[in-house]
């Protein structure tokens, strides 16, 4: 086998994330991936390049969409012979597909590839009615037109009315990701100030990258869009105050911390990430901005042994942390996804306690402080919204950037994920 | 006077039955509003050959904050408009919704003869259906006088044609225009773009506008929204109509405006210099004295920045019963006061430096009228005296343009017979009258600081009228 290879980090393109039913509600999956493909194929000159594989994904996805980052990369100006694939690991797809790359780049499988993700909330997939789908199943399976005729009249008007429409619970707990991070929050005693003041933050980040520019070149304009639309820059704490809880009807009546302001609203977008080894980089004279060095990918009980659901990457870190022989503190720039305010903070107490990080995570000692200034520099996913399988390539390729304009350095993402799950990276350069 | 047909096109069974019937259906034209950016809606850019002025335009839409696409011909603009700080995307791509734009922005700067056309076709067949209401077709091109090669003069003049035609073509309220940029007056575009691509231009279509590299600096307004702040500008004839909305609209853009007319309009003309914090100067252009008059008034305020000649009268009759009366004074208001003013002023150092002169033509001027022979002989005598006034008052920093309005709303058009008036408001590609502020917003284009390079141009405001074009 071939010495590994680096995993470089050319660049990315993102169209801007948008409120769901707001500008792209008539816009499918497909052609926000298309679109953000052909925008990464432009700015890159890959016109007709065959390029090593292209991985993505969707999380609420259609079922005729099965194949959808290959017909995707079929529409766009990369040579018709790339291939491509789909993944899904619900928040966590847009990360994993960079490891999935990036470890065949790294093995010398293949020379470059795309990792992208997309979502929309507002071209959502209605499945029919169970009962119905079930009949018109026999229905079309049935050998005899009276077996046929007796079928149809189990027929109810009802069944046409009441369809099945996607949501972002758990199926285990019936309850929404919003309760469980309410639940987190009860658990680490997060007050709704900092979750505010997270939130406030987040923007106030973004509106100050868009202002320096930080996107002209990570960003292609889309359906008349060319500026994130969740982002507000007249955003106040004031404003933040007056919103009331939504999750905490359920799990804590009246006493519910999390807002529609410090949690992330339902978004639609896309994003991909241009990785490849040094030679393919040097060859097309293309600059490395930064590289993927480390990743890990955890998993919590959330159902037998009631850890919090989002609490997965809190685990994640250490780990790898123990692999690439670092400490939490020997990072530039902590990329923490912003599912809900509340997530990020309850992640931040949990490695800051001694008795959490001895008996649950296993470590002599507790991991400690970061220091909060470097934390999601640029706003995270409470500003841009988070198209679920979008953030993970919008994050590493805004990271990377970061690095790049640094000169030098070190960061570290984390994304937590539905199902107890949470994956994390280390970017370096 | 209220267009009512318009009105009724634009509504319910109205609407239906005119495009039933096939009849005419104006659109109703956007209009200039404060506090609304310069264009609402994207512009689509493309281009062909070695583009030469994709850097500018990519400088000048990142400073208006104005969303751009581009087609796929002009693959080089995503790394030149980021360069700039620019967010944009491709227009087109394959198997996504084709998004309708607010305006077409070709560069034909880099086609050097006409074999290479081709990249215009594919650029308006592509985008042809796909331009919003109200929109905008900008070319620019090179001035054909300027090319060396006979190939590549054909291959710009060519271009007058093509925008001539779409202008045509494209109706409900879409304007077309060419740009002739000459080498070296590329940093001078910016105050044109605006206008062109803003609701300012609402009835400025099929018109073809060439800038020059000035001979003094020229610097733009530091704030575009007040683009005339602390200039002081004369408008002559400003107690009604056009005049009127001149002076209004200068005003609103930051303007100290000289209210001028004759003496017996001294009270409309107090009321509106009041109104718009100006002063008034009630003084008979014809008069012996008024250049003098003039001059030591411009003088006493510390010289005036912008001179728009607007004052003028008809004294309609064929030529077979007009008296020398009417054909004297006709010719006098029009053509002749303008001439001694401006030498006075001229003359007399009452113009400041970047001075701007503007005056109004007007469409009979090019195409001629019947009963207006005295009135068309005036106003295409402005024409003339703006071409030959160009070239040296360029050597002084100070441009001499004219607008030439065309079918415009007003008191003397509202006392029209039926017929004549109806034919006027439809016969040009906007199917409609234009408004005063039309003509004013053309105006405060050519006093704008930013206009050093427009020079020497004459600009109808006429919805592309079919009269004379």
């Amino acid at each position: 086998m071939r010495e590994i290879q680096r995993i470089a980090i050319i660049g990315g393109n993102r169209i801007p994330f948008a409120r769901s039913n707001t500008v792209y509600s008539n816009v499918s999956n497909q052609e926000m991936m298309t679109a953000t493909l052909q925008g990464l194929a432009d700015r890159f000159n890959l016109h007709n390049e065959c390029m090593g594989e292209v991985a993505g994904g969707a999380v609420i996805k259609h079922s005729r969409d099965y194949n959808l980052v290959r017909e995707s990369t079929l529409s766009t100006s990369l040579a018709p012979e790339t291939p491509a694939f789909d993944l899904q690991q619900a928040c966590g797809t847009g990360l994993e597909a960079c490891i999935l790359i990036g470890n065949k780049i790294a093995l010398g499988q293949i020379e470059n590839g795309i990792a992208c993700g997309v979502d929309s909330t507002s071209d959502a997939p209605i499945a029919i009615n169970e009962k119905l789908r079930r009949i018109l199943l026999d229905i079309n399976s049935a050998k005899s037109s009276r077996k046929r005729l007796s079928l149809l009249s189990k027929l109810r008007p009802s069944m046409f009315v009441k369809p099945v429409l996607p949501s972002n619970s758990e199926s285990r707990t019936g309850l929404s990701m919003g309760e469980h991070a309410e639940l987190m929050a009860r658990e680490w005693q997060i007050s709704r100030e900092e979750q505010d003041q997270l939130a406030l933050c987040s923007h106030q980040n973004l509106a100050r990258a868009y202002e320096h520019g930080l996107f002209s070149d990570l960003m292609t304009a889309f359906n008349g869009c060319s500026r994130d639309n969740n982002l507000r820059d007249d955003l106040s704490m004031e404003k933040l105050r007056k919103l009331k809880p939504c999750f905490d009807k359920k799990v804590a009546p009246n006493q519910g911390t999390l807002t529609p302001g410090n949690s992330t609203t339902l978004t639609d977008g896309a994003s991909a990430v241009l990785l490849a080894n040094d030679n393919w980089a040097k060859e097309k004279n293309l600059p490395v901005l930064a590289y993927l060095t480390f990743s890990e990918v955890a998993a919590v009980d959330f159902y037998e042994k009631k850890e919090g659901l989002l609490m997965a990457p809190v685990y994640a870190v250490p780990r790898m942390l123990h692999r690439a022989g670092l400490k939490l503190q020997d990072f530039d720039y902590y990329e923490i996804h912003e599912a809900f305010a509340a997530q990020v903070l309850c992640t931040l107490k949990a490695w800051e306690d001694k008795d959490f990080c001895k008996n649950r995570l296993g470590l002599s000692r507790e991991l400690g402080k970061i220091n909060r200034l470097k934390l999601n520099v640029n706003g995270s996913s409470l500003a841009t919204g988070h198209p679920f399988a979008a953030t993970g390539a919008r994050i590493v390729t805004t990271l990377a950037k970061v690095l790049a304009q640094k000169g030098s350095g070190r960061g570290l993402i984390s994304i937590c994920a539905a199902g107890g799950q949470g994956i994390v990276a280390i970017i370096e350069r | 006077m209220k267009d009512s047909y318009l009105n009724f096109t634009n509504v319910g069974i109205g609407a239906r039955l005119t495009s039933i019937l096939g009849l005419p259906r104006p659109e109703i034209l956007e209009r200039y509003e404060t506090e609304k950016p310069t264009i609402t809606g994207a512009v689509l850019l493309g281009g062909g050959g070695k583009s030469e002025l994709l850097e500018v335009l990519a400088t000048l839409f990142e400073s208006m904050r104005t969303q751009t696409l581009f087609h796929s011909q002009i693959p080089e603009w995503l790394k030149i408009a980021n360069d700039s700080g620019l967010i944009t995307g491709r227009w087109e791509a394959e198997g996504t919704h084709v998004q309708k734009v607010k305006a077409l922005v070709f560069d034909a700067t880099g086609l050097k003869e006409s074999s290479e056309s081709e990249a215009l076709h594919r650029f308006f067949h592509d985008s042809a259906k796909s331009i919003l209401p109200c929109g905008r077709v900008i070319v620019f091109g090179r001035t054909p006088e300027h090319c060396n090669q006979p190939r590549k003069a054909a291959m710009q003049a060519g271009l007058e044609g093509l925008i001539r035609s779409l202008a045509k073509e494209y109706k409900r309220g879409v304007a077309a225009q060419l740009v002739y940029v000459a080498e070296g007056a590329e940093n001078q575009m910016e105050s044109t773009l605006r206008f062109l691509l803003s609701p300012r231009s609402a009835y400025v279509s099929g018109q073809v506008i060439r800038i020059a590299k000035p001979k003094k600096v020229s610097r733009a307004p530091r704030d575009w929204s007040a683009p005339l702040s602390g200039k002081k500008i004369l408008v002559t004839g400003s107690a009604r109509g056009i005049g009127t909305a001149i002076a209004e609209v200068m005003a609103r853009d930051g303007a100290k405006v000289i209210c001028l007319d004759i003496p017996q309009a001294q009270s409309e003309l107090e009321k509106l210099a009041a109104k718009l914090d100006g002063s008034a100067l009630a003084v008979d252009l014809t008069g012996d004295d008024a250049p003098e008059t003039l001059v030591s008034e411009a003088r006493a305020s510390g010289g005036w920045d912008v001179i728009v000649h607007n004052a003028g009268i008809t004294r309609d009759k064929k030529m077979a019963n007009m008296r020398a009366d009417l054909w004297n004074s006709v010719i006098d208001v029009n053509l002749s006061a303008q001439e001694r003013i401006n030498d006075a002023l001229l003359g007399g150092g009452a113009i400041n430096k970047s001075g701007r002169i503007i005056c109004v033509s007007s469409i009979s001027g090019i195409a001629g009228n019947v009963g207006q022979a005295n009135y068309a002989f005036s106003k295409a005598g402005v024409i003339g005296m703006v071409k030959s006034l160009a070239p040296s008052l360029a050597r002084q920093g100070i441009t001499i343009n004219a607008v030439a309005p065309g079918f415009i709303e007003t008191q003397m058009t509202a006392s029209m017979p039926l017929g004549v008036r109806e034919a006027g408001r439809r016969l040009n590609s906007m199917q409609q009258g234009g408004q005063p502020e039309d003509v004013a917003e053309a105006v405060a284009w050519f006093a704008s600081s930013g206009s050093g390079g427009v020079t020497g141009n004459i600009i109808r405001v006429c919805g592309q009228s079919l009269l004379g074009a």
